[in-house]
């Protein structure tokens, strides 16, 4: 490095410098010591006892640690991708000018930025089972609604409903891509005669395919972790544990339980989940990705 | 005319899928302002109500005392006063002599406040939380969102590249480490443990303002560098007030982040005066065992409608935002 280099090395090394200690000391460290604690016997209160292996042991033959898993993956396999078509066929249907475009985007958006802890709030009373509005609307068609939060099979159908209301963020983002899609494509499409379904699948989801990509992922991880609506809606897992999520009973592990050496391994098969999903989903899609200019 | 048709069709469609996603926002508010009795009510009134009579010339509200489908079969009904001087009077009354009156009960609110206990200590630790981690988030990710866009410097988009997948860190999988750590230094059982870690600059607002910073062009910074300004007073002088609507944004985030933020305080808080408003919002729904739903929902919308009014006033800043954090990397 020659000394102007080396300058601004440390000058630029000085304005991260905040973020490289917060790094190493509330990222970093706290996934090693994770790591560690999940060879350990751990109860915070004393220090950690070096157990080898035993805490993976038992997960093998923790049964509700599967159904666990079982049931946050279930989550995700059908929230995720469900929520991306919304969000993308909601972000289609605002993308050209409407009247009263701007105040459709708001009301769309709206769920995602409230707390979710109202959210929780709000739906265990629109999926009550007795007086629930959900189950009068479906009344009015004549379908004799489940009881959602009770019955161990409509557990999980209840949250994953629940979902989609919040698919604003990842439509903001939609439509922000749409925008960018020049209209000259469309315009060359319809001379050449493709209609409305074909411009879609051949021009739209090509041209957004960064921002599905993005928001898949997104998606993926927060999935895999969520826990208010879960926590809150459904406490200790509902029926039959059926509701059930990985990073509940991680918390009720860590905190209730106070086995943190246990709970710590959890971490580790949940941040191993994380990084295989987000793998396979990119080598899996990775191709198909279009980026302009690339 | 397709187009036209087209259009309508769309239009159409817009309301009625609106119409559904703020229909649980409505639903909240409708059952706040509800007498118990009538959350409960099959098939649901969207509008809360009281019957009203004329007794010895004036009219005032009346309890029917549970005989409320004698009104639709007609005939004599029993009721009570239910206000004014001559309350819990009985009075037998003929069906056709009562009627309906929209009548929201704004009275729920003070209740449901009074119910939550620490409800003004909840609101308090919000909005110190809420304004400690805006200060902190906005001095630190600027700071470090500069370093990572206006100054060249070798191993700097190496390490930028960190920044991004400390974004991909579940929180679940550091929390027990982070609980160790906070417990050692005494935090745990006070608010520090929320916003001491603001002020080392949170990944995703470092991004959003470097994505900002890099738009500015490069000559604005040369020119003051050619006039001897240190790279701080370039940050401070110039870059940091071109970049207030991105300041704003991140601001915005980071309140609306702390302010909804369940889980942290849920490990973190022990004591019910440091709780936060959502925390005590779930305490106070898990206290009453879920059956007096006109409380709850009053409470529920407590809390979600400062975030509802600092969205409306905000919302175009916010949704430009939102689009600026997508991709684009």
């Amino acid at each position: 490095m020659t000394r102007g280099e080396r300058r601004k090395f440390w000058t630029g090394l000085a304005f991260v410098s905040p973020w490289v200690v917060g790094f190493l000391v509330f990222g970093l460290y706290p996934i090693v010591m994770a790591a560690y604690y999940s060879f350990c016997n751990y109860n915070v209160l004393q220090d950690a006892q070096f157990v080898g292996l035993i805490n993976y042991q038992e997960m093998l033959e923790d049964d509700v640690l599967w159904k666990a898993l079982y049931n946050t993956l279930f989550y995700a396999i059908f929230s995720v991708p469900l929520g991306l078509i919304v969000a993308l066929l909601f972000a289609v249907l605002l993308n050209r000018p409407i009247f009263g475009r701007s105040i459709f985007r708001m009301l769309f958006y709206v769920p995602s930025i409230v707390p979710l802890v109202a959210i929780a709030m709000i739906w265990l009373w629109v999926f009550n089972g007795d007086v629930g509005l959900l189950n009068y609307a479906l009344s009015l068609i004549g379908i004799d609604g489940p009881n959602w939060l009770a019955d161990p099979a409509w557990t999980k159908p209840t949250l994953i409903l629940s979902a989609i209301w919040m698919v604003g963020g990842a439509m903001v983002l939609f439509l922000a891509g749409l925008q960018d899609v020049p209209r000259s494509l469309y315009e060359s499409a319809e001379l050449d005669g493709a209609g409305a379904a074909k411009q879609f699948w051949h021009i739209t989801v090509p041209m957004v395919s960064p921002v599905i990509y993005f928001n898949l992922i997104m998606g993926i991880i927060y999935s895999i972790q969520e826990l208010v609506r879960p926590y809150i809606m459904l406490p200790d897992g509902g029926p039959d544990r059926s509701g059930l999520f990985f990073a509940v009973y991680l918390y009720q592990t860590a905190f209730r339980d106070l086995r943190m050496g246990y709970a710590s391994a959890m971490a580790m098969l949940m941040f191993f989940i994380i990084l295989l999903l987000t793998w396979a989903v990119t080598k899996l899609i990775q191709s198909r990705i279009y980026y302009e200019g690339a | 005319m397709p187009r036209f048709g087209f259009q309508a069709t769309r239009l159409i469609l817009m309301i009625v899928i609106c119409g559904v996603f703020i229909t649980p926002l409505l639903w909240m508010v409708s059952t706040s302002l509800k007498p118990l009795d009538q959350t409960m009510q099959m098939p649901p009134r969207w509008l809360p109500y009281e019957w009203q009579a004329t007794i010895d010339g004036q009219l005032v509200a009346v309890d029917l005392k549970d005989s409320e489908a004698v009104v639709k079969a007609g005939g004599p009904i029993k009721v009570e006063v239910a206000e004014g001087p001559s309350k819990g009077e009985p009075h037998t009354l003929d069906a056709s002599q009562l009627q309906r009156k929209i009548a929201p009960q704004w009275g729920n609110y003070k209740e449901a406040v009074h119910e939550m206990r620490e409800f003004p200590r909840y609101l308090r630790n919000s909005l110190i939380l809420c304004t400690l981690t805006v200060i902190g988030t906005v001095l630190s990710c600027s700071i470090v969102a500069y370093g990572f866009s206006r100054v060249e410097w070798k191993g700097r988009n190496t390490l930028f590249l960190v920044v991004l997948a400390t974004m991909m860190i579940p929180f679940p999988v550091t929390m027990v480490p982070l609980y160790g750590l906070f417990r050692e230094l005494g935090f745990i059982g006070s608010l520090k443990p929320l916003w001491v870690p603001t002020f080392f600059g949170t990944a995703f607002n470092i991004f959003l303002l470097r994505q900002f910073f890099m738009t500015i062009p490069r000559d604005l910074s040369e020119a003051a560098r050619i006039d001897g300004c240190s790279e701080f007073m370039i940050f401070i002088k110039i870059i940091l007030p071109l970049a207030k609507p991105a300041v704003t944004v991140v601001a915005l985030f980071q309140f609306l982040y702390a302010w909804n933020d369940f889980l942290g305080p849920l490990i973190y808080l022990t004591d019910q005066k440091d709780f936060t408003l959502a925390l005590g919002l779930q305490f106070f729904q898990s206290q009453q065992g879920g059956t007096q739903w006109h409380y709850l929902m009053a409470a529920s919308a407590l809390v979600l409608l400062p975030v509802l009014l600092l969205f409306f006033f905000t919302q175009r800043t916010f949704i430009e935002g939102v689009s600026m954090s997508g991709l684009k990397a």
